[in-house]
């Protein structure tokens, strides 16, 4: 139980000194992809050899959330040297014992190798995919067991907080954060700061914060690796939060299907509470706040913010209108602040090394790192960490090694169901919120989806309606209606029952739907089709008067193929749009 | 599970609107599903109607309101699965399963569901089959994936 702020700093020295570091540690990447590819059974083998081969107590086993590189889990990096071994298999680890931990030699066989030029990177900071980036979130994920939080206290964690609440007023703490220009995770991009000052002016008895950790843009994973990886650094930017707003109750909203997520949330919650960290008093000071974890039940719209509180309420999960906005009246009519995982774990970083450093990273009007899931028809997929203002060539062929199976790169869709396709003309431009958003789509929350010539478009605009059809809460109209009728637009378009006015009505019907719905949802559902048929709409015009998918998704139209004829009896007026 | 049981559980659970959806989730983990029977009760515990239970409880996706069979498939539906081959396989899963998502088969070996997102998109297409995740499943394996669960049995 700590009572004191210099408490931390001892602890992290008697850690220190319980538990030298040994010679050479095998840090397992665990995350989920981890665990889909097999890392339980790495672990189980590492154990088994070092036991058999009585290794355990001089060589380490660390078991650590998610390293990045998705790509070629199964992975371990061996320290000191950062040696990193892919793709492995239960039968590699006693080989790696032998050779690389005992003998110090490397398996090259085991290497990363580029498969453009074929040079094999034996250390993790050489591969390319990890040279472009700067990782300051999950710079410590290699050094962190989840499970453990003294791990995070080796890693200087929670003495930012003991930092603001000893050593920071409140309005201090605000101005820090505002000054280092941090912006909303989530995908709005909202000033941090601003939003904190909102809700500290409000009057009122109780104030809650919240962190949304309902990640459900399909594609997009940051937020519950962060959580899997580094949970307690998501908790330190929350209490850091609170003190500054003057919260006492915190709420964090995880997405079930993200269940390791919940888990090592829960576990480093439990762990501050014991520590004195979270509760009354925290490290001595007269500061309380507590934090409940709820599980969400498998609703896209409870990322929206007035949605998530209808749901930690216990209420039907339906959206309203704002204003009045959460900072005046949110949970149980408090005045309620909410940000995203990834802004509250940027919190601590800012606090720990002060405004003036973290807004010298990134461009004028986004500061600091970003978080993208690099996904889809990507070579070396994975999660990536690049300061605001990258450009998309650099994150797609750089770190991502271009296109798979030397195929073409046809667009990279940014902000999941919310965002647009960005097609080739695009690859020079520099990442931020403002760029995305004027190129006409958006940062959302972190997710990139490439795409080659092998996806159709017009059935990608499709699957993107259904999602949002499905997950709109159904309160109002044009999101419930409209969607909907979208939804079928598309559907006849892909069997080939398209007509040319088809397009039209989408536009008309995307662009009513923006202007008239209640919440974000609904605002940005129609993007990834207008988004299409700004880009594609040769695509379309392929799929209504020629009858064909290119790229050769849409099923029912490959059976059609050789026949001239339309299926249906409808009048199709050619050239209309030419 | 009885009604001692049920009230078993329900005493150490709170009482506030806001413990509604944690109280369905530990019903549903011990029971498979939340029954007529369970929607009652739960509508007692918190001093609710059992239509306000009703509203919430089918709101989300989360909650089943009948019994599963044996195996749970779930097919992931994301858009980095969806580009790599995802739509293949989950017309493979449907075929040899014989069900439509949230089906049941007859024998109650097996039910079928799809997700949004599992967050593995880096190595999908993604199945889970009871808890145990399938990275870059093609739709050529999906029969095996199937036939390995019905010999564990």
């Amino acid at each position: 139980m700590l009572t004191h702020p210099s408490q931390i700093t001892a602890w992290k020295a008697r850690i220190l000194e319980e538990r030298p570091a040994p010679k050479k540690t095998a840090v397992v990447s665990n995350g989920t992809c981890g665990r889909a590819s097999g890392s339980l059974g790495i672990i189980a083998a590492l154990n088994r050899e070092l036991d058999r081969r009585g290794l355990r107590e001089t060589v380490g086993l660390e078991v650590t959330g998610c390293h990045g590189f998705c790509e070629i889990e199964p992975n371990i990096v061996i320290l000191p040297e950062g040696i990193c071994y892919g793709r492995l298999k239960p039968e590699d680890i006693p080989a790696i014992i032998e050779t690389t931990i005992l003998k110090n030699k490397v398996i090259d066989r085991l290497v990363y190798a580029d498969p453009k030029t074929g040079r094999r990177y034996a250390l993790q900071k050489d591969i390319p995919f990890y040279r472009k980036q700067m990782r300051l979130l999950t710079e410590d994920n290699l050094r962190i067991d989840p499970d453990r939080i003294e791990d995070y206290i080796l890693a200087d964690g929670y003495q930012a907080l003991a930092k603001a609440l000893f050593d920071m007023t409140a309005e201090e703490v605000i101005r820090e954060v505002d000054a280092a220009g941090l912006r909303g995770r989530g995908g709005a991009g909202f000033p941090t700061g601003k939003k904190w000052q909102f809700c500290r002016k409000e009057i009122a008895d109780r104030r809650y914060i919240i962190c949304n950790a309902d990640e459900g843009n399909p594609g997009t994973y940051m937020d519950r690796s962060i959580l899997v990886a580094n949970p307690h650094s998501v908790i330190e930017g929350m209490i850091i939060g609170a003190y500054a707003i003057g919260a006492a109750e915190g709420y964090i909203y995880v997405r079930m299907e993200a269940p390791q997520a919940v888990r090592q949330v829960t576990i480093a919650r439990d762990q501050a509470r014991k520590c004195g960290l979270l509760g009354r008093s925290i490290l001595g000071s007269e500061f309380h706040f507590d934090i409940q974890i709820v599980e969400g039940a498998g609703a896209f719209v409870c990322g929206e913010e007035t949605s998530l509180m209808a749901s930690i309420e216990g209420r039907r999960a339906v959206s309203r209108q704002r204003p009045p906005f959460p900072a005046q009246s949110g949970l149980w009519g408090q005045p309620t602040n909410i940000n995203n995982v990834e802004t509250w774990a940027n919190v601590p970083l800012i606090v720990k090394r002060g405004a003036e450093w973290y807004s010298q990273i990134g461009t004028p009007k986004s500061k600091g790192t970003k978080i993208f899931s690099l996904v889809g028809k990507i070579r070396h997929g994975g999660q990536v960490e690049v300061p605001m203002g990258i450009k998309l060539r650099e994150i797609i062929y750089d770190i991502g090694g271009g296109i798979k199976d030397g195929k073409k790169f046809k667009a990279v869709q940014t902000g999941g169901p919310a965002g647009g396709f960005l097609p080739a003309e695009f690859l020079d431009l520099a990442i931020d919120y403002d760029n995305l958003v004027q190129a006409g789509s958006t940062m959302g929350s972190g997710g990139m989806i490439v795409v080659d010539e092998t996806t159709c478009m017009v059935d990608l605009a499709r699957h993107y309606m259904h999602f949002t059809q499905e997950e709109s809460c159904g309160k109002c109209v044009p999101c419930r209606v409209g969607t909907r009728q979208m939804h079928e637009i598309l559907v006849r378009i892909t069997r080939g029952e398209g007509e040319e006015e088809d397009l039209a009505r989408l536009q008309e019907l995307g662009e009513s739907i923006m202007v008239a719905s209640l919440c974000g949802l609904g605002q940005t559902a129609p993007n990834p089709v207008l988004s299409t048929l700004r880009h594609f709409r040769e695509e379309y015009f392929d799929h209504i008067r020629h009858r064909k998918c290119a790229a050769g998704v849409c099923r029912e139209l490959l059976s059609l193929s050789g026949q001239d004829s339309p299926r249906t009896g409808r009048k199709t007026n050619k050239g209309q749009h030419d | 599970m009885t009604g001692l049981e049920m009230d078993d559980l329900l005493r150490g659970l709170g009482r506030e609107l806001k413990d509604l959806t944690g109280i369905l989730h530990k019903i549903q983990a011990e029971c498979g599903h939340i029954s007529p029977q369970a929607i009652r009760r739960v509508a007692e515990h918190l001093n609710i109607t059992e239509n306000e239970l009703y509203g919430v409880l089918t709101f989300y996706k989360a909650f089943r309101l009948r019994p599963r069979g044996k195996h749970l498939v779930t097919v992931c539906q994301g858009t980095s699965c969806h580009v790599r081959g995802g739509a293949g396989v989950f017309d493979e899963m449907k075929k040899e399963l014989g069900v439509e998502p949230g089906g049941t088969t007859p024998d109650r070996m097996f039910s079928l569901e799809t997700v949004n997102c599992l967050g593995c998109c880096a190595i999908g297409p993604t199945v889970v089959i009871d808890g145990t995740y399938h990275s870059r499943v093609s739709a050529e394996e999906v029969d095996s994936l199937v036939a390995e669960c019905r010999k564990r049995k």
